[in-house]
Parts: C-alpha cells; structure tokens; sequence
C-alpha cells in the first residue's frame, strides 16, 4: 500500500469526516424520531400499552303508577377475555372450558363478538353465576387476560306478568349495528329488544364507563390504572301508567287458561293501566342472552308466546266493532234513536241470492238501536250497513282509525287491517269480483276484510266512553293526546252508552258480567276466523267501561280461540271489578253473543 | 512471540471500548427487566458480564502478542476459518434470536459459538497482510483479484449461512481496506458499481440514469479496454440479475426488505419490528423514561430487546441524550482507531486498524439505523451491548489488536497519553 505519512493522513481526514459523518446522519434521525415526532410516538406506546375495559351502564329503572319497581338492576358478573387474537381467545376458552361450564355455543359466541370488537375484551358468560367467579378468582394466576367484571344485570321481579309492557334487553347484533339510530354503539353492549326497554332505550341507556389496563404484548393484563378514566352514569328512570297490582291481576286471571290478550286504558287520558298478552315468558330469562332451547321451546309453541297479541295480533273484531257502525249510522243520520229497521229479524236477511244468518237462528223480531246493540242482532246491522254503503263505511271507519296505529310507546304494534279505500276491494278480489252489498253486509257486522288489534279497540272504546274523544294510549306517563274522532249529541251518546249497559244486563250478551253497584258498558264479540289451517275457531271479544256514566276504565279482552265473547265478558267484569274495587256478579249464564 | 516488559495501553481506546462495554451490560441488564420475565433475557447479564471477563483477558493476551506474530499467524488462521465457515453449512445451525441462520457451530449439542464473528477478524487480518505485500496500491481491477477472493470466499459461505447481516460487513471490510490501501477513489467506484447497480436496480429509470453515469466516468477514467467491458458488463449483469437474486431470497428475507420499503405492509408480522423499535425509540424523548423503566421493554412489545434490538432499549430508557452519549462513544472509538491506523509502524498493521474499524462501523450503522427505520433489517448485532459471548469475545480480541497495534506504532512510543 502508499504508506506516505501525508497520503496517510489524508486518508484519515477522509475517514473520519466519512465516519464522523455518519454517526451524526444516525444521532439527526435519533433527533427526528424522539424530540421531533415524540408526541405521536408516546401516543402509540400507549395505544400498544393500554386497553379500555367498558363499565356497564346500569339501565334506568321502570316504575308503574304507584312507584312500584317493574324493571330494576341487581349485581351480577361478566367474565371477558382480552384476546390478542382469535386463536388466542380460543385457546384461552380451551383452557377455560377445563374449569368452568362454558358450552360450544358460548364459545362461538365469544368469538362472534371478538371479531364484532377486537379491541374490546370479548365477553364469554355475560351472566356468570357465584360459584363460576369465586372458581376463576381462584385460577386467577392462570389467565392473566380474563377479566371478571360485576355488572348490573337487569331483572323483572314481576316476571312473565310485566313481560308484553317492559320487554327485555340484549346484547347488540350485527343488524341493529348498522342501523343510524344505534351509530353510537359498540358490539357488546345491551340494547332493549323489544317493549318499553326499546321504546324507551335511548332514555334508559345511560353512559357507559371505562377505565384502562396495561398490557404487555402478548394481551397479558399486567397491571390496572387505579380510579376509573370515566364513571358509568345510570340511565334516566321510566315512571309509567301501569296499575302492577291490576296487571298481576291480569296476569293472574289469564294464567294457564286463557290464550289471548286483554288491555285497561284510563279513557279520559289514554294512560295505560294493564296490557297483557298471553302465555308470556320470563324476562329474565333473555337478560344476559338467552339459552337456545328455551328460545326454541317459545319459537315453536303453537301458543306464540313471542307475539304480543295486545299489540301485534290483529283479529277480526266481530260484533265488538257493531258500535263503529252504530256511531257512522248515527253520524250520518242514517238511523234515528228510535228507527228500525225495513225487515225484521227472522233470523235471517235475505240479499242478493243468499240468506244472511243472524246469529240468534229464531230471530230477534223488530229491534231500535238499543235492542240491536244489547241482542247483537246481525239483521239489523246488515240493513244498516247497505244504508250507508260500503264507501261511507269505509271512509268513516278509517276517520275513526281503525285502519292506523293507536300511537302506543311499544314498538312492536303492528297497523290494524283495514281497506285504504275503495280501490282495496279491486285490489283485493279483483275488479267485478266483489258486490258494494255483500261487502257491507260483512263490514257492518265487524267481518271481511277487517282485523284490529286489541290496543286499536280499546282506544275506540275509550272514545266511546269520553263523548268521541280518542286519547293516544300512553304507558309512559306524559301529557294526554286526544282527537276528537266522531261528534255525537249527547242524547245519542246516552242512547249507545244504555244499549252497552243492556249487554251487561239481564237479557244482554254478557248479562253474567254485571258488576254490584256499577253499570259496565260493553259489547260481546264473537269473531269467527276464516279457516286458519285445521283450527278453524272463534275469538272471543269483550270491549266496555266503567263506571258508564263517569268511565274511569276502558277495558278489551280478546281470547284466540275463546269461543263465546261472554268469557271475555266475564274476564274484562273480573279487571273491572278489581280496578274499581268492586264485585263482579256471574249470577246467570246466557249464552249468546 | 509475546514480547517482554510492559506494553503502553491506548487509554482512549481502552475506556471508549471498556466505556462501551459497561453501557451494554447495563443495558442488558435493563433488557431482563420485564413485568412478565423473559427466559432468555432475564440472567443475560451475568453471563454477558462473564464473556467481557474473557474478553479483557483475551485483550490482554492479544496486546501481547506482535503484530508480526499476528501477520504471520494470518494465513493458518484464514485457512481455519474458511474450514470453520464450511462445515457450518453442513453442521450448522441457528439459536437463540438468529434461528433462522445456520451461524452456530455446535458439537455433540454444545454450541461452540459463530464462527462467522471470528472470520471478520482474521479476513481483516488476511487482507492487511495481502495488502501490505506490495508497495504499490491495486492500480488496475486484474491486481484486485486476490482481495477479491479473500474476501469473496467467507463472503460466500457466509451467505451460504443465511447470514445477511454479517456478509455486509465484509463488503463493508473490502471497501474500507481498498481506501486505506490508497486505491484511487475512481476505480473504488468502478468495483462499488455493480453492488451500486444492484441497488438501484429496483427503479429502472433511476439505474438508467446511473449507468449513463456509469459511462461517461469509464470514459474519463480511461482504463483498459477490456476493464471498461467488464465493469459495464457488470453493471448490465447486475441490473438484470437482480430480479432473479430477489426471486431466489427466502419469503422472510423478502419480507424484510420489502418492510424496509414500507414498514406499514403488514404491523403483525415483517414490520412489527421495526414500528415497535420506533415506537420504543420514539416515546423516549430527551431523557427517556428512566433506567429499567421503558414501557414498550417492559411490556415485551419490543422484540429481540437484548440482542439486535438493544440500542431501542437505550432510546426508550435514557432518551435522546443516552442515544447521543452512546453514539459520542462510539464515535470516540472510531476516530482513535482512525489515528491508531494513521501512526502505525508499518502499513500491515496499519490496514488492520482499518478493517477492525470498518467492522464496527459496519455493525453500528445497520444495527443503530434500522432501530430507527434508517436501514433494513438484518439481524445483525451492536458491538459491545448485544448480548452474544462469541461477538463480545471477538470485540474484546480486537481491542488487545488495536492496543498491541497503537503500542508499536508512533503513539505508544512517546508515551502512554500521547493522543
């Protein structure tokens, strides 16, 4: 090599300006890295370090008219896993189903909701019992990423009996994820699925809380920063109309006997006392995610215990809706007070080129409008009907909302079915194939293209007993919406009230639903159903108030399949009877309609 | 050979080295402090601290020996190595955070160490000595030939161990050793240019544009017809290769590249690393968060924290100011070694200076750069603070070289503070 002293030295000028140069390249990128772009750095050290562990918000609580608790919290435990990945989640699951109960269908579950919220802890019991925690507080040391949480767990102390008003809560899925209403919502939290828990779910809510832990890299919880970063707040409370004491009653009086639906309004503000749909289920059963073959035991009992039948079941009225034609008839002045009919009853109406039956088969001679309510005679409403024809009846029973919504806070209430106008019937059977006269001969007795649901009813008999004013039936308490939906003048108002008063007396439909020392007005309905497979049946109605000269209760019973509407009449009597304090008097049975 | 009386110790290069090594040991220390404790990490230490123990003693015996004994042992001592270097490809096999190279030499199950850290000395060693035995820098590419093939054969094997990391710094060795032999800068870039192609060949455009350059310097350079020929066609070879050299990588050596690239391909797997490092690093701010007390250490976010990945473990830790002392003493380090280099006795020892040098250089820049995503990835380890006894070892020997070395050159002979 050239080895002179100053070649040498040049040389070394060159490598150490070379390797002067480069440790300062390194230290400039170090300058970069940590005093320049240090705040993004520490923001990603602790994104890697900490990991939010959500407080459950308790739900607010749920109180009928008295203060009465309907829906409270009560302590109970969530075990989650901190997963890294899934298959970290699950071999921990593995590991986990050695030590505690854990089934396959939880642990799909659990994974289900990792992939939903992977930085969330995935939850795997969201309802464990005691004796699961008090085991897996004692491995403690072999899962260093579960997490035990105790959370408020709702519960329903009146169980089935509250079930068709409060509904229930349940972990969010996939669907309700998507929707706008829930855009604020992370996978894992409950929702209310259904009732006054959905209706009601942004007030009942409440804020969820959080607070961090430490991790290390493999998802391992390594330590806990102290106080919680955010409280949970409580959801607000819902102070509703609900009478617990008559809807126990209620409950109590369908029991295992009755299938169907009964619903107590106030008539002057629309609060709802009692709204009971049955056979009902246990609540509390779904809190927490319910078990799949109790699900399936509901989904296919032939009863339908998953379907509101206040709400949701619409039913052929029967004669129950007779008052809906008496009140067009009036307001139309198609009848007069006093008025009969062209034809008497001989049991049958003759019409077109058939015989239309009147129920009662000997006839029920020549009646006014009282005699035809309290008898339910079908041959006076047929003639009734063709007065005012199937337009009139028509747009006057869609005035009177029997083709809408009552309005009701449940989100499950279905519209009652009812034709939109004339333009149905072609729609329906085609043009030409139909009659204007059979048509209304159907409609008029509450038959046909005509299905309500119980709630639509009683709202249509609150209006009866407040003078034509229709109040919006409301369990929440909250201020009165009424509309007026028919005008009457009072003397004809008294003349539909006594004819309801004579089906509660003796000689009426549901004479044995008297009551002592109150008049209950009402109408009996037997609804019969088109062939609904093999059960072809009748359903039994009963729609009134009481007291009738100063109503305080409007009650409607539908009972699937109840045969008579006097065992309506009777069951609607008993919620009378008990709301009122008063008793009910099944002193003689006639049977009728 | 080990000459009688007392040999005149380079402090600034014994207490940057010594310096150096107590910092690493503190910090693997520090890299065995984790909340849920790391197996391999934890003791590293202790055994770390013994393997330095060896090393001085190594030192020691080395600054002993005359650097005529070393030129002499050079060549027995090359033949070793390459011996070594080939059975590795057949007995070979990897350990510890290098598990996918075949770097380890183990018999009957007990791991001897990596022969590969002792060929970066004794190259060094064979390379000065070829270098040395003519007066005459290598004038045209035909005289390169024999440093070529000294170093092009450990290169090989070295390689051939899937070592990617190590054979770097015999290209980096070669390069140094050449400019210190006082090669013309021309012709260095005339060899450089094929690895330089190669490089570039990833950008068409950008490899057009320098092979124009590439050209117009072998016309101003002038040199043999069939050189000029050679280095084009190299640089032609190396543009088309390449693609295939890319196509024949393992899918992780791939990886690595390509995170270099961009480290965002994929977090989980190739780019974690580096992003951790970074985070690491980048969170330590001016004094970092305290001794023993990094976070993403502590938490196991940081792979490899005792051994490539030590130097983000300083950066977590001590901050931007323990990064610039550890740097001040490397650099420290390296421009005594520089000055030991230019007032050696003769150019043998001389060039070995160098090469020791460029070893170190080579480690430090691909170790500290690709903690802070300056360089790829390559799995290769700091100097005196990766945990690794062979690599210590190894350190430590060159530093008996270097002390022997400054000991026989002019500096040591006026006098042990003659700086």
């Amino acid at each position: 090599m050239s080895f002179h002293p100053n070649e040498v030295a040049r040389r070394g000028r060159a490598a150490a300006f070379i390797t002067t140069g480069v440790v300062f390249v390194l230290s400039g990128a170090f300058f970069r890295t940590q005093i320049l772009g240090n705040r993004q750095w520490v923001l990603q050290a602790e994104e890697n370090r900490l990991r939010e562990i959500p407080i459950a918000a308790p739900r607010g609580t749920i109180h009928d008219r008295n203060g009465k608790i309907m829906a409270e919290n009560v302590v109970g435990y969530t075990v989650s896993v901190l997963a890294q990945s899934e298959d970290s989640l699950r071999a921990t699951m593995r590991r986990l189903a050695r030590t505690i109960p854990l089934t396959s269908n939880q642990q799909d579950l659990a994974l289900r909701r990792y992939r939903r919220g992977p930085t969330r802890p995935a939850v795997i019991l969201n309802d464990a019992s005691f004796d699961v925690v008090s085991v897996l507080e004692e491995h403690r040391i072999q899962y260093p990423n579960l997490i035990v949480l105790s959370a408020p767990k709702r519960f329903y102390p009146a169980g089935p009996a509250v079930l068709p008003i409060v509904g229930y809560p349940s972990e969010i899925n996939e669907t309700d994820l998507a929707l706008p209403q829930y855009a604020a919502y992370k996978a894992g939290q409950q929702i209310g699925k259904s009732g006054l828990e959905k209706q009601y779910e942004s007030v009942l809510h409440g804020r969820e809380g959080s607070r961090f832990v430490e991790v290390d890299a493999r998802g391992r919880i390594v330590r806990e920063q102290g106080a919680p970063e955010r409280k949970s707040e409580v959801g607000g409370s819902l102070q509703t109309n609900i009478d617990l004491d008559l809807q126990l009653y209620v409950a109590a009086l369908f029991a295992d006997s009755l299938i169907g639906s009964a619903v107590a309004l106030d008539p002057q503000t629309g609060a709802v006392l009692a709204l009971y749909s049955n056979p009902s289920y246990d609540p509390n059963r779904f809190v927490g995610g319910v078990d799949v073959s109790f699900f399936d035991s509901l989904r296919t009992n032939p009863l339908r215990p998953l379907y509101n039948k206040a709400v949701q079941g619409v039913y052929p009225p029967g004669s129950t809706w007779k008052l809906a034609t008496a009140v067009l008839g009036l307001q139309e002045n198609v009848i007069g007070m006093t008025s009969r009919m062209p034809q008497t009853c001989s049991g049958y109406y003759y019409f077109g080129n058939r015989a239309w039956q009147c129920w009662e088969k000997a006839g029920h001679g020549s009646l006014d409008l009282t005699g035809a309510i309290a008898h339910s005679c079908d041959v006076y409403f047929y003639q009734l009907g063709l007065k005012l024809g199937i337009s009139r009846l028509v747009a006057g029973g869609l005035d009177l909302g029997f083709g809408a919504k009552t309005g009701i806070d449940l989100p499950e209430e279905q519209k009652s079915r009812y034709p939109d106008g004339m333009e149905y019937f072609d729609r329906r059977w085609g043009a030409g194939g139909w009659t204007q006269g059979g048509v209304a001969l159907n409609m008029s007795i509450g038959q046909g293209d005509n299905a309500q649901t119980v709630i639509n009813m009683a709202r249509f008999y609150a209006a009866l007993a407040n003078d034509g004013y229709a109040a919006k039936p409301q369990i929440v308490k909250g201020r009165a919406e009424t509309k007026r939906i028919f005008t009457l003048p009072a003397s004809e108002l008294a003349v539909l009230r006594n004819a309801m008063i004579g089906v509660t007396s003796t000689g009426g439909t549901a004479a044995s639903a008297a009551l002592t020392g109150v008049a209950l007005a009402g109408k009996t309905g037997t609804a019969q159903t088109a062939a609904l497979g093999k059960n072809k049946c009748d359903h039994a109605w009963f729609a009134g108030f009481a007291p009738a000269d100063k109503p305080k209760i409007v009650v409607v019973v539908m009972l699937e399949c109840g045969g008579h509407g006097y065992l309506a009449a009777r069951a609607a009597s008993a919620i009378v009877g008990k709301y009122l304090g008063v008793q009910p008097l099944f002193l003689m049975q006639t049977q009728g309609d | 050979m080990a000459l009688r009386g007392k040999v005149t110790i380079d402090w600034p290069l014994l207490a940057s080295a010594i310096l150096l090594s107590a910092y690493g040991i503190a910090m693997v220390y520090s890299a065995g402090q984790t909340d849920i404790p790391t197996i391999a990490a934890a003791g590293a230490w202790k055994r770390q601290l013994v393997w330095l123990a060896l090393g001085i003693a190594g030192a020691f015996a080395m600054s002993r020996a005359s650097v005529r004994f070393l030129e002499w042992l050079a060549v027995p001592m090359y033949i070793l190595t390459i011996l070594l270097l080939v059975s590795l490809l057949f007995i070979g096999s990897g350990a510890g955070t290098a598990e996918s190279t075949k770097s380890w030499l183990v018999i009957g199950g007990v791991r001897l160490g990596q022969p590969s850290e002792l060929a970066k000395l004794t190259v060094v060693l064979m390379l000065g000595k070829v270098l040395a035995s003519s007066r005459e820098p290598p004038k045209t590419l035909i005289d390169l030939w024999k440093p070529v093939v000294i170093v092009g054969i450990p290169w090989l094997l070295v390689i051939g161990q899937k070592d990617l990391g190590s054979s770097l710094v015999f290209v980096g060795i070669f390069f140094a050793m050449l400019f210190w032999s006082g090669i013309s800068w021309r012709l260095l870039l005339l060899i450089a240019s094929p690895i330089i192609s190669l490089i570039l060949t990833f950008s068409t455009q950008i490899w057009g544009a320098w092979f124009l350059l590439l050209l117009a310097l072998v016309i101003w350079y002038k040199p043999y017809l069939w050189e000029g020929v050679f280095v084009v066609a190299a640089n032609v070879v190396m543009g088309v290769v390449a693609p295939l050299i890319w196509e024949g990588l393992k899918p992780y050596q791939q990886d690595r590249l390509r995170v270099f690239l961009d480290p965002s391909v994929d977090p989980r797997r190739s780019g974690y690393h580096v992003i951790q490092s970074q985070i690491a690093i980048g969170s330590g701010g001016w004094f970092g968060q305290g001794y023993t007390e990094g976070s993403q250490k502590r938490l196991a976010f940081l792979p490899e924290q005792h051994t490539d990945f030590i130097f983000a473990v300083v950066g977590e830790e001590l901050g931007f100011m323990g990064v610039t002392l550890a740097l001040a003493l490397f650099l420290t380090l390296f421009l005594r070694i520089i000055k030991i280099g230019e007032r050696a006795n003769d150019s043998f020892s001389s060039l070995v200076a160098l090469g020791l040098l460029a070893s170190w250089f080579v480690h430090v820049l691909i170790n500290v750069g690709m903690t802070v995503k300056l360089m790829p990835i390559t799995g290769i380890p700091l100097p005196f603070f990766s945990y690794g006894g062979t690599f210590m070892l190894a350190s430590w020997l060159a530093v008996g070289v270097l002390i022997r070395i400054a000991h026989e050159g002019r500096g040591g002979k006026h006098g042990p503070f003659a700086i």
